[in-house]
């Protein structure tokens, strides 16, 4: 099978992603598809580690997952930390620069 | 044609199948995500797509990170997800109306745009060989040849890692750490404000309820011996949900104490 497949789909991934960013208002949802398009480039990674034959990119996914887990734990304490003082998990509620 | 045909035989292989069953799925799970209205329906769907581009990197010879996919995310950041979820409990931010106006057509054209012109350019672009495999590469294991790369090429970017795991473990506990609305006060202190404070009725303890009373229940309040109830022997969180039962019901001087004779 053509290896460029999967390249296809992880574009399809991240574009989805990027969408689900821009689109959702639940900070949580939001959180979620930047995690999708880590995840879409982890696939790009893997891909050309294939097409390529040698272990870099599948290191540079590993050391991506590594990274993404530290988003996950630093961003959801900040939701958790901004959902205590505001009661609302929205991110159109935390406009304070607005006013 | 032959070239059509060459391509129709590569991809006949259980490899293909595997791709095009999962491949489709994954991205409508993804587009599920961003249609459906619960933040948990969303991590569910998220969490398949994980476990589907687990599937592909072991399909793909990275075992390791296949296995890893499926401990780390699905396993760990998805819970983690889904424990914040319940935390953080569902709110009107999960309805999809449009806040900002004209928002939603300018991103799905964007969006359009940006994949149709990654699409493109995957399409257009050549990389002069065909793909090498992994095989060569993986002859020792996969999981020798990551450490081995770990450990030698990429070992200060390893170490720098560690140090950013640390960072934002202990960026985490700073983040969600609450101090202490008031200082805790010490065992000579509660004894100081149970006897010296305004009577000493509550001195020996809170009756427990349901003592004496009709029903032998936490929602019910304790008779006192005179026969009248008390409504503060009720737990406060059961007061707070409003799960308990009129204190005046249980007033024995208010029951009729005569037995009424049965038909």
């Amino acid at each position: 099978m053509d290896a460029s497949n999967y390249l296809y789909i992880s574009a399809l991934l991240f574009t989805i992603g990027a969408v689900g960013v821009v689109v959702r208002r639940n900070a949580i949802v939001v959180f979620m598809c930047i995690e999708l398009m880590l995840n879409a480039a982890n696939l790009s990674f893997v891909t050309f580690s294939r097409i390529n034959g040698n272990l870099d990119g599948q290191v540079m996914a590993f050391f991506t997952m590594v990274v993404a887990a530290c988003e996950v734990v630093v961003g959801l304490a900040i939701i958790v930390a901004i959902y205590r003082s505001r009661r609302s998990a929205s991110v159109d509620d935390a406009s304070l620069l607005k006013r | 044609m032959m070239q059509l045909a060459l391509e129709v035989g590569q991809t006949a292989t259980p490899e293909a199948v595997m791709f095009w069953i999962l491949g489709p799925l994954a991205v409508l799970a993804a587009l599920g995500m961003l249609l459906v209205k619960k933040a948990v329906h969303s991590a569910i769907l998220m969490a398949f797509v994980m476990v589907v581009l687990a599937v592909f990197y072991i399909a793909q010879d990275a075992v390791f990170l296949g296995i890893v996919q499926v401990v780390v995310y699905t396993g760990a950041v998805m819970m983690l997800f889904l424990f914040i979820l319940m935390l953080v409990g569902v709110d009107s931010s999960d309805s999809l109306t449009e806040t900002i106006k004209g928002l939603r057509p300018i991103a799905i054209t964007a969006a359009v745009g940006f994949g149709g012109l990654m699409v493109s350019l995957l399409g257009r672009a050549t990389l002069g060989r065909d793909a090498v495999g992994l095989s060569a590469a993986n002859a020792d294991g996969n999981v020798e040849g990551i450490g081995f790369l770990l450990f030698s090429r990429f070992v200060w970017p390893f170490e720098v890692i560690s140090a950013l795991l640390v960072t934002a473990a202990l960026g985490a506990m700073v983040l969600a750490h609450q101090p202490r609305s008031s200082k805790k006060s010490t065992q000579r202190q509660q004894s100081i404000n149970r006897f010296r404070g305004e009577s000493l009725a509550t001195a020996a303890g809170l009756p427990a309820p349901g003592v004496y009373a009709r029903h032998n229940a936490v929602d019910v309040p304790a008779l006192l011996p005179d026969g009248t109830p008390a409504p503060n022997s009720i737990n406060a969180s059961l007061k707070a949900r409003g799960d308990m039962l009129d204190s005046n019901t249980f007033d024995l001087k208010k029951i009729s104490t005569q037995v009424e004779e049965e038909k």
